[in-house]
């Protein structure tokens, strides 16, 4: 049986064998990207106070947050979809203060709306240090 | 027939074949035709092989699959019992994926994020085929004929076209609409009669529409400037008239198939009265589901709002205050009801709308991030895809109850083969 086999609603091992699973793992990697992202300049007014620390339970909140629902636009992966990839790469020239501001405040005249009624700027700056992949 | 019955005649049908594949090397690129023992006694002459022959044939009317993003698989399911088939794995990344159906119901062709275009077989519960056509995708379509598949492609911008059977490329459409400037992201892609496809562009701001007759050289006509961000599209089921929305300007454009000549025209322009939209947290989506009888029923883009549209006149002839901002507007097939699910932060809940009076006439609460909604085929019962609390659930359209409980992985789309013969889906 192959260990990824998936068995589930009480069926039996021997009864749920026609399942075939299949990884497509070895699928070539299609060459990135480039990353798109103009950049406004990063407004004057960011905050410059210490950020409230995030709680572990919040933390994980706000992964699956930046998983599924900034995933539903720029991919599960942060690939990309309607919104620009949001790779490490792509974010890597992007400072924390803009990245924040952005996902708070929203992009005008495009789909990214603001967040910071879901978000405190905490949580905003840590989504940023997440995509950059500073976060412990 | 009870589902234990079910079960067992799909376990029959299927049988042990597939658990050779299974267990074959999985790290090969997944392009081995089918196993030709799984297929069932009926298929072309050239499928079949002697050995093995199923023998319960069984049919897919009643199948359907389930996106299930947090782990880039399909749940197989079928309607007769609600229950889950199996799970068929390797599909990459599955955000906003879609599907559609060969015209026999056997196959569905899966559109990923990551651009993979997938070829499951469902009696097999296997992919078949699968192809890395694009970089960043957003879906797709199968022609009228069948015999072609086309992708909606964010990058690079445009649409791909692909012989069914193998998932050879047979065309590549570049979504050009500038010199200098970039492909744009294609949305809205559709089949319609005529062997045509026809999709808008994103940045681009056209409806383009495909002829693949002679797939070697597809005929394009453009129709520019149809408004600002076209963000998805509908062609009605009769496959005259495609309608785009616009996420970027109140408004939809319009064009009738039967009349290209008469070019894009705007439909329920200013729609927002100018108030200052509301933040869309999600986008929407249309489709031919969005048509009830002679009436149109679409989201309004940063409204809480369900835009009511009358298919004779093509104005405006109500506007239904709802819970949130509208994602899905889906009418049952009966025309009767109208199903809506919506952005956060009120994601949580889907309201139903009587399709006569237009009162919500009832409001659920199935959970934490309800993504998708899909009626069976005659419309008795939805399927309700409630991603945060891992279940996709079956409601009676007549008295609301829930009828089963299905546990998926992070469900989102959910798709039923009875779609293989609609146009537009």
């Amino acid at each position: 049986m192959p260990s990824g086999l998936n068995i589930f609603l009480g069926w039996t091992a021997g009864t749920a064998g026609w399942l075939a699973v299949l990884s497509g793992a070895s699928l070539a990697a299609l060459a990135a990207v480039p990353p798109v992202l103009d950049s406004p300049p990063v407004p004057a007014e960011v905050a410059v106070t210490a950020p409230a620390p995030v709680s572990r339970e919040r933390a994980l909140a706000l992964r699956h947050f930046l998983t599924q629902d900034c995933g539903s636009c720029h991919g599960l992966t942060l690939g990309g979809g309607l919104g620009p990839p949001l790779q490490r790469e792509q974010v890597a020239n992007k400072p924390v203060p803009y990245l924040a501001y952005t996902i708070l405040n929203g992009r005008p005249g495009t789909a990214m709306p603001p967040w910071s009624r879901f978000l405190t700027e905490a949580e905003g700056e840590w989504l940023a240090r997440e995509l950059r992949g500073e976060n412990p | 027939m009870n589902p234990t019955r079910h079960l067992i005649l799909a376990l029959l049908l299927i049988g042990p074949p597939a658990l050779a594949a299974a267990t074959s090397d999985t790290a090969k690129p997944l392009a081995a035709p089918p196993n030709p023992a799984a297929l069932a006694p009926h298929a072309a002459p050239t499928e079949v092989t002697a050995a093995a022959p199923c023998p319960q044939p069984r049919g897919t009317g009643d199948l359907g699959i389930i996106v299930e993003r947090g782990s880039g698989s399909l749940l197989l399911i079928e309607t007769s019992g609600n229950t889950a088939l199996g799970r068929i794995e390797g599909l990459g990344d599955l955000s906003h994926a879609s599907a559609v159906f060969s015209r026999d119901g056997r196959y569905a062709f899966i559109f990923g994020r990551d651009g993979g275009l997938s070829k499951v077989d469902l009696l097999a519960g296997q992919v078949v085929r699968r192809v890395m056509q694009a970089g960043n995708s957003i879906g797709g379509a199968i022609s009228q004929n069948g015999k072609l598949v086309a992708v909606a492609n964010y990058e690079p911008g445009g649409v791909r076209v692909f012989d069914a059977e193998t998932l050879e490329q047979v065309a590549d459409i570049p979504a050009l609409y500038e010199e200098g400037k970039p492909a744009s992201k294609v949305v809205g892609l559709v089949d319609a009669p005529g062997n045509r496809f026809v999709f808008s562009l994103w940045d681009g701001g056209e409806i383009w529409v495909a002829d693949l007759t002679d797939p070697a050289k597809p005929g394009v006509t453009r129709h520019r400037n149809i408004g600002r961000q076209p963000y998805d599209d509908l062609i009605t089921p009769d496959g005259r008239y495609y309608l785009a929305g616009l996420f970027g300007e109140d408004g939809l454009a319009l064009l009738d198939l039967w009349h290209p000549e008469q070019g894009v025209r705007r439909v329920l322009p200013g729609y927002g009265r100018g108030e200052e939209p509301l933040p869309v947290f999600k986008m929407p989506h249309l489709e031919g589901w969005a048509v009830a009888g002679r009436r149109v029923f679409v989201p309004a883009i940063g409204r809480h709002e369900v835009l009511v549209i009358d298919m004779d006149t093509w104005t405006e002839v109500g506007r239904i205050p709802v819970a949130g901002q509208p994602v899905f507007v889906m009418a049952r097939p009966d025309g009767r009801q109208i199903w809506v699910n919506f952005a956060l932060p009120d994601n949580d809940r889907v309201q139903v709308i009587d399709a006569e009076s237009l009162a919500v006439i009832h409001e659920l609460q199935p959970g934490k991030a309800v993504l998708h909604l899909e009626f069976e085929p005659r419309g008795e019962e939805i399927w309700v895809s409630v991603r945060d609390e891992d279940r996709v659930d079956v409601y009676d359209t007549q008295t609301f109850a829930r009828l089963a409980s299905i546990p998926a992985n992070k469900p989102s789309g959910i798709f039923l083969t009875d779609r293989a013969f609609r146009i537009g889906l």
